[in-house]
């Protein structure tokens, strides 16, 4: 009897397909007129125009990052679409009705509820296609409570002084490469503020859509919660399937203030991809929450499915007193695919404590590392971290990496590290066959078990996606 | 029920069954001594379709088909069950969870219907009885963190949950107490039935003692080398193997 890893097909990446719609772009390329071009398009202030154009400057002196462990042909950034949208018959949309019939099909396609009645109970829906916010539902409802809920565009123009108090405070616009260009040329994502005291009825969710072959994601999400605040926010991507590959380059900035708390949830699902490695999304991510209160809480987690190279780690700036950072992750690579992806937990207040729970599942050729840096500053007395990762391999030709860099500078920290690596090797295999579960619903169940402490910090919905999602992405790895 | 004839195998080019021949019909009951390394386990695993095995030659008949048309799934499901000697630990896995999904592929396989959580949670109460286990182990992760006894005592559970037609059971009885090996062999007993059959791997005939069988086999070197009635279990118990070996050797010489 041969062995039962062959890597067959793996299942079709079902959110493949292209929308056929009109879109308003640039031409490829970046340079300055670029990027006053997308500032002048979205009728943007004076001051973000300068924004963008310091970041331009900053990033034109940078080089691209290559400690990651990950191999990649390296962008060609004058080739990539920096403003693409799909062009609308009237320049805002007044209800969901007057969006474009074929894009509303999209949406549905992907089953992402845009129509508020069809809504699925209490989430609130930021749609993002290509470049651009497409619509918001729920907003009116949430605004009641001073809750502001809207595209990125839309805050620029009707809280401009929210935006301008809070955008790059988390991540400066030279943090670091993809940041910089990120800030020189986003083009929209989505804004939440949650004033003093409010507790979010709904989680609020945007769901981002890449369709323009040429065009780059570059999309800003900024999440700010006052005083004793809290929100759930979620986020989930697709993209068509191309032979080349596009990029995503975005940037997330959450901030909390004393007693706030924001959880932060994505099942990331960008196109990996063929099996051979050709086309999908090259996921270059800034995340970063800044716990600037005393007693804050900013919670991480990702499901990471997609992406053809994944770079990217939410992290927590723990400035507050008694503030909270978490983390909880599942990275899932197979066939070609690389991830590289972690976290930064960095401890300044007192008494601060953080979380890591990593579970980074390999198949296939694939390439899955951690790498998760717990700093505790001198200042941080009391400091607590725990951090637990561990891999599973499937199959012999897949590799995971565990690279975590500890800097501890108060001697009062405890900072525990725990790691481990398994394997779904025959024996867990044919246990599980022998009791007459075939071997595909075996590591369906092996996985999900495997996933389970990070699974249950998902609001529901998404963990019964990530579930079904986990199962779908690992079909075929055993023959 | 099963028909094993001129079995050979081997695991990463290493020949390990050398030609096994063995009948089991429906109803009885058949122990397998031997020493370590004789191949005992890799007889059971070679059944189940552990893909490791590789088989060289012979056939094996299960209920008149050949077994090794099927996957090791489909085995299970057609009634075959393997008690392993080290059961293997899945974090995460709830043993409530795996029970009844493999309860429910049976199930399905054989046109019944299946079971809901609910529904189930009474089903798995009466299983529990018969092997004294405490409810708490059913919401543990399968496996993981039981004793070398508890694992045992779980492997007797899924076979009373799935009631195989052939059910081979590889060293039950190491790491079992004595009162513990008394009771899992009470409920194997009760689980026996005209139409089942057993196959019995282990190394002492205190388990024989309570799970009598009709037929012991000696395996040695990848062959049987000698068959006889129960008694033979406590013969090996007083003389060891060797005299078992030397009369093999002169029997092939003559
Ligand atoms: N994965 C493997 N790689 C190499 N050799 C193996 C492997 N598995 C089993 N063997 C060898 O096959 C032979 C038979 O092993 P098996 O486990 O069937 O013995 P056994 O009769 O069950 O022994 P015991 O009484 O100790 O359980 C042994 O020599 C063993 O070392
Ligand atoms: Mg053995």
């Amino acid at each position: 009897m041969t062995s039962t890893f062959n890597v067959v097909t793996s299942q079709e990446y079902k959110y493949g397909f292209v929308t056929d719609i009109e879109a308003d772009s640039v031409a490829p390329g970046l340079n300055e007129d670029v990027i006053r071009f997308i500032s002048t398009k979205k009728g943007e202030p004076d001051w973000l125009l300068e924004f963008r154009l310091k970041a331009y400057r900053h990033w034109l002196t940078m080089t691209e990052p290559d400690w990651a462990n990950v191999v990649y042909p390296k962008p060609d950034f004058q080739k990539i679409v920096y403003y693409s949208a799909p062009k609308p018959k009237k320049p805002q949309y007044a209800s969901m009705d007057e969006v474009d019939p074929e894009l509303r099909r999209t949406f549905e396609k992907l089953g992402v509820p845009i129509h508020e009645q069809e809504a699925l109970a209490g989430v609130a829906v930021d749609v993002v296609f290509d470049s651009v916010s497409v619509t918001t539902t729920y907003r009116e409802k949430l605004a009641t409570v001073g809750i502001i809920f809207c595209s990125f565009s839309e805050a620029v123009k009707s809280h401009p002084e929210l935006v301008r108090k809070y955008l790059g405070s988390v991540v400066p616009s030279s943090d670091n490469f993809y940041a910089a260009l990120n800030s020189a040329v986003f083009t929209d994502g989505s804004f939440v503020f949650i004033p003093k005291g409010v507790a979010c009825p709904m989680d609020l969710s945007t769901y981002f859509r890449i369709n323009n072959k040429e065009s780059g994601q570059f999309e800003r999400t900024l999440i700010v919660a006052e005083e004793g605040a809290s929100v759930s926010y979620l986020e989930g991507c697709t993209a068509p399937q191309f032979d080349t590959n596009q990029l995503h380059a975005a940037v997330v900035e959450l901030v909390a203030l004393d007693h706030a708390s924001i959880k932060y949830s994505t099942v990331q699902n960008w196109y990996a991809g063929d099996k051979d490695g050709k086309g999908g999304i090259f996921n270059f991510v800034t995340k970063r929450g800044l716990c600037k209160g005393k007693g804050s809480h900013i919670s991480w987690t990702q499901v990471e499915t997609g992406s053809a190279i994944t770079w990217k780690y939410p992290s927590c700036v723990l400035l507050g007193d008694d503030s909270i950072g978490e983390f909880y992750s599942v990275a899932l690579t197979n066939h070609k695919q690389q991830a590289d992806t972690g976290t930064k937990m960095v401890h300044i207040g007192k008494n601060t404590k953080s979380t890591i729970i990593s579970k980074g599942i390999s198949a296939g050729d694939s390439s899955n590392s951690y790498r998760g840096l717990v700093k505790v500053q001198p200042k941080a007395e009391g400091a607590r971290n725990f951090s637990q990762c561990d891999s599973m391999l499937i199959g012999q030709s897949c590799s995971a990496s565990t690279f975590p860099y500890i800097e501890v500078q108060n001697r009062s920290a405890r900072v525990e590290h725990e790691a481990t690596t398994s394997k779904i090797g025959e024996e867990q295999l044919l246990y599980f066959q022998q009791r007459g579960i075939p071997a595909e619903e075996a590591i369906s169940m092996i996985i999900n078990g495997f996933c389970k402490d990070v699974f249950r910090e998902l609001p529901m919905e998404f963990a019964v996606e990530a579930t079904k999602l986990l199962s779908l992405k690992l079909e075929g790895s055993v023959g | 029920m099963l028909s094993i004839k001129n079995l050979t195998a081997s695991i990463n080019g290493t020949p390990v069954l050398k030609g096994i021949d063995l009948e089991l019909k429906a109803g009885e009951i058949h122990a397998i001594m031997g020493p370590n390394g004789s191949g005992k386990s890799t007889l059971g695993k070679v059944l189940v379709g552990h893909p490791a095995y590789e088989v060289t030659g012979g056939e094996v008949l299960y209920e008149g088909r050949n077994l090794f048309e099927l996957e090791p799934d489909a085995r299970a499901r057609a009634g075959i069950f393997m008690g392993f000697q080290h059961p293997i630990e899945v974090p995460g896995v709830s043993n409530a969870a795996f029970l009844r999904l493999a309860y429910n592929k049976k199930a399905e396989a054989e046109g019944r219907d299946e079971l809901d959580p609910l529904e189930f949670d009474d089903f798995i109460h009466e299983k529990i009885k018969l092997v004294a286990m405490k409810e708490e182990f059913l919401d543990r992760s399968l496996n993981e963190g039981f004793s070398g006894g508890e694992k045992k005592r779980n492997e007797i559970l899924q076979m009373a949950v799935l009631e195989p037609k052939l059910a081979i059971l590889d060293e039950l009885d190491s790491g079992l107490d004595i009162d513990a090996l008394r009771v899992l062999g009470d409920a194997v007993n009760k689980l026996q039935r005209p139409d089942r059959a057993l196959l019995i791997i282990t190394h002492f005939p205190r388990i024989l003692e309570i799970i009598e069988p009709q037929f012991v086999h000696v395996l040695s070197g990848g062959r049987i080398l000698k068959s006889a009635g129960k008694e033979l279990a406590i013969e090996l118990e007083e003389r060891g193997y060797d005299w078992v070996l030397e009369e093999a050797a002169a029997g092939s010489q003559r």
